[in-house]
């Protein structure tokens, strides 16, 4: 299982990132996806995100690895953005590959609970002119947490 | 050790690394925070509440009872807010 991980400034193209990944192997028969972009309202001007470079990449790596181990996978793709967002800016896409479209949806949702949760980033709100940071949410680690049982 | 500061906690101590030289009263990295609480100032606010933060230990998430060695790099940060 290839897993494709890129923390970037840059912005990327969804399409792309699918048709690649379609592209990991004949036994490929799904590809789900998802984009988490910077909500607008509230007043917020933009997000900024923070990251711990090394500590990043290593921390998605191993829970591409966790997914590939609980899941039959052909391939991994995640983009996580840093750097100033304004709203309506993608923030992050994790697309996942896999025969069956049960392992594929699976893979994406635990992916993504597990990246807001223990990938270390850390978002700033900018709301004119103030900055502050975001607090973590508790429904994001119970979200996490379920994956745990059973 | 290299110990990093990152988000909030970067901000409340005034920087994002420093050298803190390993001895054995530094045992865990509760010790390390417990020691840089005693500095007071913008450390004491940073690290007065560990129930606020996070640890990781040569870049893996740690908790305060990981055993520090010499050469470690220790990170302290709030909890995670990416995706």
């Amino acid at each position: 299982m290839i897993a494709n991980i890129h923390i970037q400034i840059e912005d990327f193209d969804v399409a792309d990132e699918i048709a690649a990944l379609s592209e990991d192997g004949p036994e490929t028969g799904a590809v789900a996806s998802f984009v988490g972009m910077v909500r607008g309202g509230d007043d917020l001007t933009a997000l900024t995100l923070e990251h711990y470079p090394g500590m990043t990449e290593r921390e998605i790596a191993r829970i591409a690895e966790e997914a590939g181990g609980r899941w039959a996978l052909s391939g991994i793709t995640i983009i996580h953005r840093i750097g100033r967002l304004e709203p309506g800016e993608r923030i992050v896409l994790v697309a996942v590959a896999a025969s069956h479209r049960g392992a594929a949806f699976a893979a994406c949702e635990f992916l993504m609970d597990y990246l807001k949760t223990r990938a270390p980033f850390w978002k700033q709100e900018e709301r004119g002119g103030a900055a502050q940071w975001v607090e973590a949410k508790a429904s994001d680690d119970a979200a996490a947490e379920r994956w745990r049982k059973g | 050790m290299n110990v990093l500061y990152f988000a909030w906690v970067r901000q409340k101590v005034g920087r994002s690394d420093e050298v803190i030289e390993h001895t054995p009263a530094l045992r865990t990295i509760g010790d390390l925070a417990a020691m840089l609480v005693s500095r007071g100032g913008g450390y004491a606010e940073a690290f007065g509440d560990m129930k606020r933060l996070r640890a990781a230990l040569n870049q893996a998430h740690a908790g305060l009872d990981a055993v520090l060695a010499p050469g470690d790099e220790v990170a302290f940060f709030p909890p995670v807010t990416g995706g």
